[in-house]
């Protein structure tokens, strides 16, 4: 049974959604209980697929799809490969997507009344869609796990308002052309290699004799331009902000802190397993020193137009195109710290993201305001929503105890190891800057008043009760928001243990 | 214009034109996907684009002088000694490369849908704008709109 | 001699114990003031309990356990540690004492908070003071940030959310920007051990180049110290209730700032090791700048509690100033600084609280004359002064009189100078103050009735400041306790 735990994590989902399709738009109950159940399962074969990988010491599962070829030399059919690091990944998006959709049990009914069994559905597709990308050791059936997530995330997005419809349209002609660029890519590599399997490809990359050659620079360059126009690297960051805005609340709360985390996952993977750290870093081209470059621009870039920002989601989301850079300069190092920041980034980023865009989808739903100003007076109205958002916001700015603190000792270790100083300098200043936007929500949360004007004194109310609560969360709102701050909490205090299995899953660079 | 002297031709149009004529549809997509207005010419562009890479991997399949992927009656029986067929019996330079072409059928279906859904989607921005020309619908929302 | 032991953690934790004693009994005032009179006795009983053994030389350990890879969170509570902790939690109870006087005689609103959020920044004061290791300092140093935002800004007007903002930024801002990152390279540089150990962690690791940008990283990056140029967050914080700017801006917040770059120089680097690669200079001027000039700017002030809190500046300079000299005299004068300018400095804060609860008053100028109704207050005042500019017999001549031993020892003679010059400063902007309101009458013009009568502020305000006033005195007649604890530090670096 243990064995085929990685394709039962696809599978369960998978069916999930078929049936809340089936199950149609009258049984709203039924369909949300499809969704939890298929997603509750299989997040308990994505902890259990670690387990497996910690009894099993191996450091690596591999499961042949349809048992092709089990016992032939040929390398014929679908491989999913499952190191530490894919395992964590798999376990986040899966727990991501099943709070996600606790979160959305009432919120779902209130924004598309119409296609609640349609959202769940893609709501589990697209868990299906991430969680292959991140196990499949193909890499065509990469490029088609990536375009299945971009198709759902695409109509998820478009349910919105006619503004979401155009963001989403926005969003397919730049997420096309860049899974095309991955296409191409991928194209080139087996003209030159004779195969699709990531192992194979780097069997044979490995011995250096194709490094030289124009065919293997242009599919490199081809896969990452077309990974930073799916991660939003900036510039290449154009269509995050709108289309992850302007999308229904509960479709923006779990893209958000999953679809970048995943091709950052999905970039690490191509570096170190398909390329290989010594053509990544050593093999006498410059890429390293560039692409950290434009990982320094990105986080400032991304930090200034964060807060330049009045409308509270869209501040988020500048926040990732700065996170984004975070674990791109991590990842282009090379250095052993640096990637194991990014792999640990992966894991504190996507659970702070999410804590933020739920409270911010809680904020903005109870007070109707999607600006910056919805947070006047908060701490008092709605206290247990603010101290969800708080602990994100800290970890946005890298204070203990929060994760964020710990991704951030080990991006700047790595930059402080590897010499890159003005990596370092982009990640403190980035810092700060999170530090002015985050401090400024708080002083209205805590000072502002209840209309707009944050000038005159509160009324004094003395030791009392706060004189207005807001706070009528439902419960299926809050237990998610409490769950993603304690996660946010978690993995800082468990950072030396991730940390400890993520080094084991470095190949010697 | 040494570049057009009849040499350069022959020796890099002619042999690689597969590559050239992929990359000029290619870029033609994409210049219609970034430079036009109207959200329907994005699209065609954007098919134009993916065909363009469809080509381009249907073409690698080539050998010279090789047939289509197709075994011929009494082929698939001659098995020898391991028990898989023998790539004696099979001569794997008389047949054109399959896989690109099996990949293709995959990335046929992914430029469907997600022409399809584009689509779908332009109906509705056409529904809730009243047009399809970018910078008609970004008029409609520049008074209303925080961005 | 390293000792495991639980004291520290419960010393640690019985503040933040009475924060859900403090929370459930906000409906009932007295039993809640009572909740954080009985932490703060208890607190400091223990750090009592731990004195004998930290006086014969051991040092008392307990560690949570790794966080970071070869980095525990962990207590260790040396002589120097010890001396803070003092401090600190005798001072609390006084501070308790007169903030219930000072909140109640002015009814001050939210209460609650003010009490929580005070008895958390002791917590974290303790925090900084017993930590082991870098790490764990810097989590208790951010903590303490934190936690004094909401005092700071408690009355949440305008002038409280400005001074709140250019606290916040200056705190957190410098040690986010120069703290965390030369934090990181000691940790990268000494191969993972950030315990403070006697000789320094860094001794032999660094060089001369680099070594000068971490030690100057640290000593601008622990921003509560009031170096300048990163001082101005100090006068704007005022606009907190005057029991904040006693405990927290005089003794627990700047003298945490001190006290970090006090374990940088002996704990991280070791005072052989900066002597060897001779990059103290620098900061030996910075704080000798600091000291003249912040005694020049406290001389304009006519709010005197910006005035008090630019001679804070000046004094913490002082200490830092010690330190940087390198030498046994210079070190001993600046830890017992810590405590000496604690005692004085909170006297006068006392004073400013008390004179404001009474008449209302907080500028300088209105307050001629004013020891007619104040007479026991300002008596305490003209105490407290006289411990600051150091004077006998008062105990900020003992630490003044090694730091400028440490001066001539590290054979800075404009050092030197500038104490003197510094000293004399004091005396201009803290005496006239005290002298002009016990013997000089009240102008006719300024509505005060010269022959109303002795009009004190509560008792709960003026017992406290009496105590300390006192205090200031028997240091002088007493000092062995602070010495002895100060030379602890001086044997084993």
């Amino acid at each position: 049974m243990t064995e085929h735990y990685p394709v039962l994590i696809l599978l369960v989902p998978l069916f999930g959604a078929l049936i809340a399709t089936l199950l149609g738009r009258e049984r709203q109950l039924a369909c949300w209980l499809t969704a939890l159940i298929s997603l509750g399962v299989s997040s308990i074969f994505a902890i259990g697929n670690i387990c497996v990988l910690l009894a099993s010491g191996e450091g690596e599962l591999r499961y042949r799809m349809g048992g092709w070829n089990e016992n032939s030399g040929y390398e014929v059919g679908i491989e999913l490969r499952i190191d530490m690091l894919a395992a964590l990944v798999v376990a986040v998006v899966v727990s991501v997507g099943l709070i996600n959709t606790i979160f959305a049990k009432t919120r779902v009914a209130g924004e598309m009344r119409e296609k609640v069994a349609f959202f769940y559905a893609l709501n589990q597709l697209l868990i299906v869609g991430l969680c292959g990308i991140i196990m499949t050791n193909d890499a065509f059936n990469l490029y088609v796990l990536i375009e299945i997530t971009s198709l759902t995330s695409y109509a998820l997005i478009a349910m919105g308002n006619r503004r979401a419809a155009l963001s989403s349209f926005n969003y397919i002609i730049m997420g096309t052309i860049g899974a095309s660029f991955y296409l191409l890519g991928v194209g080139y590599l087996y003209i030159k290699t004779g195969s699709l399997n990531i192992d194979d490809i780097h069997t044979v990359l490995q011995s250096g004799k194709l490094w030289g050659d124009a065919s293997i620079t242009i599919a490199f360059i081809m896969i990452m331009i077309g990974l930073w126009i799916k991660m939003a690297l900036f510039p290449l960051h154009g269509w995050l902000p709108n289309a992850y805005s302007y999308a229904p609340g509960v479709v923006g709360s779990f893209m958000a802190p999953l679809m970048t985390k995943v091709m950052v996952y999905v970039m690490l993977r191509v570096m170190l397993w398909l390329f290989g750290g010594a053509y990544i870093y050593t093999s006498g081209l410059v890429w390293g020193e560039l692409v950290v470059w434009m990982s320094i621009i990105a986080i400032v870039a991304g930090s200034f137009l964060a807060l330049a920002r009045t409308d509270i989601k869209k501040m988020l989301t500048y926040l990732i195109v700065a996170e984004v850079g975070y674990m791109v300069g991590g990842a282009w190092l090379a250095d052993g710290a640096g990637l194991v920041g990014s792999m640990y980034h992966i894991l504190s980023d996507a659970a702070m993201t999410f804590c933020l865009f739920l409270a911010a989808s809680i904020v903005i739903l109870r007070t109707g305001d999607h600006r910056l100003t919805a947070f006047n007076g908060l701490f008092a109205r709605m206290p247990l929503t603010m101290i969800g958002f708080t602990i994100g916001g800290l970890s946005m700015i890298g204070l203990p105890p929060t994760c964020g603190f710990f991704s951030k000792w080990y991006l700047i270790s790595g930059g402080i190891a590897a010499g890159h100083w003005s990596y370092v300098a982009a990640l403190l200043f980035s810092s700060l800057v999170n530090a002015v936007i985050f401090f400024r929500i708080f002083e209205r949360a805590y000072f502002g008043n209840i209309k707009g004007v944050v000038d005159e004194q509160l009324p004094d109310d003395g030791d009392g009760a706060p004189p207005l609560t807001l706070e009528r969360v439902p419960l299926s709102m809050l237990i998610p928001l409490f769950l993603a701050g304690i996660s946010v909490l978690l993995v800082g205090f468990y950072n030396q243990t991730l940390v400890s299995w993520l080094m084991d899953v470095i190949p010697p660079l | 214009m040494e570049f057009l002297a009849a040499g350069f031709i022959e020796d890099n149009i002619v042999p690689k034109f597969n590559y050239w004529i992929y990359v000029i549809l290619m870029m033609i997509g994409l210049y219609a996907m970034i430079t036009k207005n109207n959200l329907i010419k994005k699209l065609i562009g954007m098919a134009v684009f993916q065909t363009a890479i469809i080509l381009f991997y249907v073409s690698i399949g080539v050998k010279a002088e090789s047939g289509i992927p197709i075994l011929g009656h009494g082929q698939h029986h001659e098995i020898v000694d391991e028990g898989r067929p023998s790539s004696e019996v099979i001569a794997k330079e008389k047949f054109a490369n399959p896989l690109p072409h099996v990949l293709m059928l995959t990335a046929i279906v992914v430029g469907v849908s997600t022409l399809g859904l584009a689509l779908a989607i332009s109906q509705r921005i056409y529904i809730s704008f009243d047009t399809l020309e970018e910078d008609e619908i970004l008029d409609q929302l520049r008074p209303g709109g925080h961005d | 001699m390293i000792e495991e032991s639980y004291l520290p953690l419960i010393t640690w934790m019985v503040a933040l114990l009475a924060v859900p004693a403090i929370l459930v009994l906000r409906k009932n005032p007295n039993a809640r003031e009572g909740a954080t009179f009985v932490a703060a006795l208890a607190k400091f009983a223990l750090v009592l309990a731990m004195l004998p053994a930290v006086m014969a030389g051991r040092v008392l350990r307990f560690s949570f356990g790794e966080i970071l890879p070869g980095i525990p969170l962990e207590f260790r509570v040396d002589g120097l540690g010890m001396l803070f902790a003092l401090v600190a939690t005798s001072l609390w109870i006084l501070t308790t004492l007169y903030a219930v006087g000072y909140m109640r005689g002015l009814k001050e609103h939210d209460q609650t908070r003010f009490f929580t959020c005070f008895a958390v920044s002791i917590s974290a004061t303790i925090g900084v003071a017993f930590a082991g290791n870098l790490f764990t300092l810097y989590l208790f140093y951010e903590m303490l940030s934190l936690s004094t935002y909401p005092l700071v800004t408690h009355h949440g007007d305008k002038a409280a959310r400005s001074g709140g903002r250019t606290y916040l930024s200056h705190l957190l801002g410098t040690s986010v920007a120069f703290v965390l990152p030369a934090m990181i390279y000691c940790w990268v540089k000494s191969g993972g051990d950030m315990s403070f150990t006697d000789g320094g962690f860094l001794a032999g690791k660094i060089g001369a180049g680099d070594g000068l940008i971490v030690l100057l990283a640290f000593t601008l990056g622990f921003a509560k110290s009031g170096l300048m140029p990163f001082h101005s967050w100090l006068p704007n914080a005022m606009v907190a209730p005057t029991p904040v700017s006693a405990l927290l801006h005089a003794v627990a917040v700047v003298k945490v700032g001190v006290f970090c770059i006090l374990r940088v120089f002996t704990g991280v680097f070791g005072t052989d090791t900066l002597e060897s690669l001779d990059i103290t200079t620098a900061v030996t001027y910075l704080a000798g700048f600091t000291v003249i000039a912040s005694s020049l700017i406290a001389l304009t002030q006519d709010n005197l509690k910006r005035r008090l809190a630019f001679s804070t500046i000046g004094q913490l300079a002082y200490i830092i100033l010690g330190v940087s000299f390198l030498s046994a005299n210079g070190i001993t004068g600046s830890v017992m600084h810590i405590a000496m300018h604690a005692f004085g400095k909170i006297t006068l804060f006392f004073c400013a609280g008390a004179i404001f609860i009474a008449t209302g008053k907080k500028y300088i100028s209105q307050m001629v004359g004013i020891g007619r109704q104040m007479p026991v207050t300002m008596t305490a005042f003209l105490l407290g002064s006289l411990s600051i500019i150091g004077l006998p017999p008062f105990g900020g001549a003992w630490s003044k009189w090694y730091l400028f031993l440490g001066a001539l020892d590290a054979e800075q003679m404009l050092m030197a100078v500038i104490l003197v010059i510094s000293s004399l400063l004091n005396i201009a902007y803290l005496l006239p103050v005290a002298v002009n309101a016990l013997f000089r009458k009240p102008p006719a013009d300024s509505g005060d009735d010269a022959t109303a009568g002795i009009r004190e502020a509560p008792v709960a305000c003026v017992i406290p400041l009496s105590i300390t006033a006192v205090a200031g005195f028997v240091i002088f007649l007493f000092p062995g306790l602070v010495y002895d604890l100060a030379q602890l530090l001086i044997s084993n670096g």
